[in-house]
């Protein structure tokens, strides 16, 4: 598996700018960080450029657009770059090369007063062990964001109050972090995070330190915050089941580079390579695929009063329907019929068969 | 894996070779000595050419120190801001009478600990007064407040710069390094040079020796910050400023309370030591005591100044402890309370100052309430001598005769280029060829500084002493490291005894034998075991459970387990122990020339004391660094060890184990 290999990042999708877009991002650790990019050495795979010139490379040539209030999930294992990404974005890792954008603005070209702006205002950052000040109590945690950049004491904690109440920490303000439960300071850091009204959150594996149970509340809890509060999300994880469960859009990253883009269904439905395919094959796969993946073109035979489902419907959620009839199940959306998907199908599909028919 | 495998191999070869190595050395040594004794040797001489020179560059300096800018923008005014800083700290305590300061000193400790340490600190001042020791307590007091203040002045913010940011780290890295080897007399005599004698000069040595401390433990204290935090806030777009203020010192309040605690506590017992450039207080005492080799004298100015340690100790170790953690579990009645206790300590402290000031209590301990204790320790110190003597005296002889002379004999009357080639071979093969490089040219300098002999016989006794020391330190080590008990037991004895200034070691090994050499050897002993048995145990019981558990699977006995799996497991821990075993011996062994230790510590001593000798106690003091640089590479250990990481490591256990014992 070498970067030839790599699948080019989402092209854009529509006309409408994306809120993040990130264009061909280098990251490389070592004393020739700046000689590599650019020459034939960046195309020499990661454990030989390391013997060569004693450099790591963590992102490798990244490419990929993240449209407004989605939640775009970044997967990899330990090592495949996948933190220095998102460290990239605000560049608290300060990129090798290529280009960030947040709504058109070029974020590497910021000075250090525009960039401190945009972190205080337009991004916020969760964090895998939580990142709390241990010497402040819970809602001057939540307030911190707001305290730096001069917001005075009464309206910063009114607004921290009602922040732990969203993340249902209320009546714990004047507790300290490690009086908390892991599950409870996550939740803290969540509402840190909140307390600034950013327009772009970054989750960095924030439940990983988290245990099962916990972790899923803790995945639930986002996917009604990002229900009640729309913000778009770009989210860190080595868990494909969270990757699933919480993308949009997901990348998988391996090596610092790129194997696969798409949404959940394009992942498990058409893996890129083995590598990809190794992953998503424990997954139930009508738990992720949808209609909308599963459908044919109607043909001039087919019987028109079929069930109707709207085409991102998961395939399990159609089991039922399909099932109480002979007739192809109607994919419709905004009262347009957009294909067909036959019982048969979703036997295969049920079945494990890889690919539609 | 195949690598690491290899690397490890090739490790096991070259341990094997290096034992076989040394001895080859030391044999060829003994072969070369019996045919070459004798010739290239350096005989002592007081008035050495280079002698004369330094005092030669004394005296002209002497002469101009009105006229050389230097001195009269830059050093002067140092020294008399200094001066004047000391002057008005006399005066605000003269200002209280001895009433006063003791209730001051002992709201201080109920309030920044609890009521033990209010008892302990209120007891100590009055035992100074008890101790006819009132104005040396105070006096060595004030000098230790002008010099932790300047050293933390200075320190902290280093340290907080040694923090942030790796390159500065590195920079100061070394220069810390050779500071914390320097051993305490090293220091005095440039100091004098410039800043001549008395208090001021006093106060600098004292916060330059107390510097070291302050800087690293402060940056290892924002090191220590968790990454994340600081992430975090940045992340949230605080500045530089924003992130120090509100979360790197906050966070590392506690290590920066431990970096106040160790400056006062190497001021301490530096300040006692600047006696010999005359500043006044405990120090004076106990220096003049030792000289008259009047031990009941100097048991009580010991006794003082182990108070005095005992004191700032706790007022400070604790203090740093008390951060808002204690508060903050605290309902709103106990809040209240404890305002109150605050609040009613400060005033009633406050009623005993006024108090004593109307009632006209004078300042200093009333002189007619003391307590004797110098006349029972005489007679014992009698009573050993006369009657211990064919015991001490015996292992005094036995031990001179057999080993320390021999080893001053061959290193002495080794031909000198013989002595630096072995040294230098002997470093080559521990530590490799730098450490090789850097002990010849010590000991060429040495050679240059002409103080060969003086220095060789420095060395003896630095060697004997530091082989006993790491017998009984690895004795004592593995004790504790394997019986919880032991352990126990120890471990306040050595917290107790890291506290303390290196003279009061002095005491009972006078005491014991007199002033001789084996004195210094004695004294250096136990002050350096203290510390070997830390490193010693803490390197033991850091070897990994899974490999003791495997071994005594095995089979092993108890004995195999502690020399073939426990030793050599530790054996980085054992490097270290050894390395500052060797540092801590140095500096004894100098201070030791004060009391017929001789060679290099008594030259130094009699620089200050002797006009004409100023210039060979000057060459000492170098002679003296440059020793503590030829054992300090010597046992910096073998491989990719770099002085920088050793340091920090040392550092980190050193204080790491402090910090422990502390709390």
């Amino acid at each position: 598996m070498t970067g030839s290999s790599v699948t080019p990042g989402m092209p854009a999708r529509g006309a409408v700018e994306p809120t993040i877009s990130v264009r061909g991002l280098w990251k490389i650790f070592g004393p020739a960080e700046h000689r590599i990019v650019g020459t034939p050495d960046a195309l020499l795979p990661t454990a030989e450029l390391q013997l060569k010139t004693g450099t790591t490379v963590a992102v490798r040539d990244v490419t990929f657009d993240v449209a407004h209030g989605e939640v775009f999930v970044v997967m990899g294992l330990s090592g495949s770059g996948k933190s220095t990404l998102v460290r990239c974005l605000t560049r608290l890792i300060e990129p090798t090369a290529g280009e960030v954008f947040l709504d058109g603005e070029d974020i590497g070209k910021a000075d250090a007063q525009r960039l401190r702006e945009l972190r205080r205002r337009r991004f916020a950052m969760v964090f895998q062990h939580f990142g709390l000040l241990p010497h402040r109590k819970v809602i001057d945690n939540v307030a911190y964001g707001l305290e730096i950049r001069g917001v005075g004491r009464a309206e910063r904690h009114a607004r921290a109050g009602e922040m732990l109440e969203l993340v249902g920490l209320g009546g714990y303000d004047r507790r300290y972090p490690d009086q908390l439960s892991g599950g409870q300071q996550q939740r803290v850091g969540l509402a840190r995070a909140l307390a600034v009204d950013p327009e772009v959150m970054l989750f960095d594996e924030p439940f990983s330190a988290l245990d099962p149970l916990i972790r899923r509340d803790m995945q639930n809890e986002v996917i009604r915050l990002h229900r009640e509060v729309g913000k778009t999300m770009i989210f860190i994880t080595h868990d494909l089941a969270e990757a699933l469960k919480l993308g949009d859009h997901i990348v998988i990253m391996r090596n610092g580079s790129i194997v696969q883009a798409g949404r959940p269904e394009d992942l498990v439905g058409a893996p890129a390579d083995d590598y990809v395919a190794d992953f998503v094959r424990d997954v139930p796969k009508s738990h992720v695929l949808t209609l909308r993946w599963a459908m044919r073109p109607i043909g001039p035979d087919d019987p028109t009063d079929g069930p109707e489902f709207p085409p991102g419907t998961v395939i399990r959620s159609a089991i039922h329907a399909a099932a109480s009839t002979t007739k192809p199940i109607r994919v419709i959306e905004d009262g347009r019929l957009l294909g067909v998907v036959d019982q048969a199908h979703i036997l295969a599909v049920i079945a494990g068969a890889e690919a539609p028919v | 894996m195949t690598a690491a495998s290899m690397s490890l191999g090739r490790r096991a070869e070259v341990r094997l070779s290096r034992g076989r190595q040394l001895a080859l050395l030391i044999g060829l040594w003994a072969v070369l000595y019996l045919i070459f004794n004798g010739k290239l040797t350096l005989a002592h001489s007081d008035d050495a050419p280079l002698f004369q020179s330094l005092n030669g560059v004394r005296d002209w300096i002497d002469a101009n120190r009105t006229s050389l800018p230097l001195f009269v923008y830059v050093l002067d005014p140092i020294r008399d801001g200094i001066g004047w800083l000391i002057d008005a700290l006399t005066w605000v305590f003269s200002n209280f009478s001895w009433l006063g300061v003791t209730a001051i000193f002992g709201a201080m400790g109920l309030v920044f600990v609890g009521w033990r340490t209010a008892i302990l600190v209120v007891g100590a001042f009055v035992a100074f007064g008890l101790l006819s020791l009132w104005d040396q307590a105070i006096q060595t007091l004030v000098l230790i407040l002008v010099a932790v203040v300047m050293s933390l002045a200075i320190g902290i913010p280093l340290g907080i710069v040694a923090g942030r940011s790796d390159r500065f780290l590195k920079v100061i890295t070394p220069i810390l390094d050779v500071m914390q080897i320097m051993p305490t007399f090293a220091y005095l005599s440039p100091l004098t040079l410039v800043f001549l004698i008395g208090p001021p000069a006093a106060t600098i040595a004292t916060l330059i020796y107390a510097l070291p401390p302050a800087i690293r433990i402060t940056a290892l204290g924002i090191r220590g910050v968790s990454s994340e935090a600081v992430e975090a806030a940045e992340s949230l777009g605080s500045t530089g400023f924003q992130v120090l203020r509100k979360v790197q010192l906050p966070m590392a309040r506690s290590t920066i309370g431990l970096a106040v605690n160790q400056t006062i506590m190497m001021a301490l017992s530096m300040v006692v030591i600047t006696a010999l450039i005359n500043a006044p207080g405990l120090g004076e005492s106990i220096i003049q005591a030792l000289i008259k080799l009047n031990l009941g004298q100097t048991f009580d100015a010991g006794v003082a100044i182990v108070l005095l340690a005992m004191v700032l100790d706790r007022l400070t170790a604790s203090a740093s402890k008390v951060s808002d953690r204690r508060h903050r579990g605290l309902d709103a009645v106990s809040q209240v309370r404890r305002r109150t206790l605050v609040i009613g300590t400060w005033l009633a402290a406050a009623i005993v100052v006024v108090g004593a000031a109307l009632l006209a209590i004078p300042q200093s301990f009333p002189a007619d309430i003391t307590v004797d204790l110098a006349s029972p320790i005489n007679s014992i110190g009698d009573w050993i001598e006369t009657n211990l003597y064919v015991v001490t005296g015996g292992i005094k002889d036995l031990f001179s005769e057999w080993i320390l002379n021999p080893l001053q004999t061959v290193l002495t009357s080794s031909p000198w280029p013989l002595v630096i080639i072995m040294a230098a071979g002997i470093a080559w093969i521990i530590s490799g060829r730098r450490a090789a490089i850097a002990a010849a040219i010590a000991l060429l300098l040495v050679v240059g500084l002409q103080l060969w002999e003086h220095s060789m016989e420095t060395l003896a006794l630095v060697i004997i002493a530091v082989a006993v020391t790491m017998l009984i330190g690895i004795g004592l080590g593995v004790a504790a490291a394997r019986s919880n008990l032991f352990s126990a037991i120890i471990r306040p004895i050595n917290d107790a005894a890291q506290t303390m200034p290196a003279f009061v070691y002095l005491l009972p090994a006078v005491a014991l034998f007199g002033a001789t050499r084996f004195t210094g050897i004695l004294a250096a002993v136990i002050y350096a075991v203290p510390a070997v048995v830390r490193l010693v145990e803490d390197g033991v019981r850091g070897v990994s459970p899974t490999v003791i558990e495997a071994a005594t699977a095995a089979g092993s006995s108890r004995l195999q387990m502690i020399f073939k799996v426990q030793l050599p497991m530790a054996r980085r821990s054992l490097l270290l122990a050894t390395n500052q075993g060797v540092v801590l011996v140095l500096a004894m062994v100098v201070v030791a020339g004060l009391v017929g230790a001789g060679a290099l510590g008594y030259d130094v001593v009699a620089g200050f004391a002797q006009f004409n000798d100023f210039g060979k106690g000057m060459a000492a003091a170098i002679s003296i660094v440059l020793l503590g640089v030829l054992l300090d590479r010597i046992t910096q250990g073998a491989g990719a060890r770099t002085t920088t990481a050793s340091a920090a490591r040392t550092a980190r256990a050193f204080f790491s184990a402090r910090a422990v014992g502390v709390s």
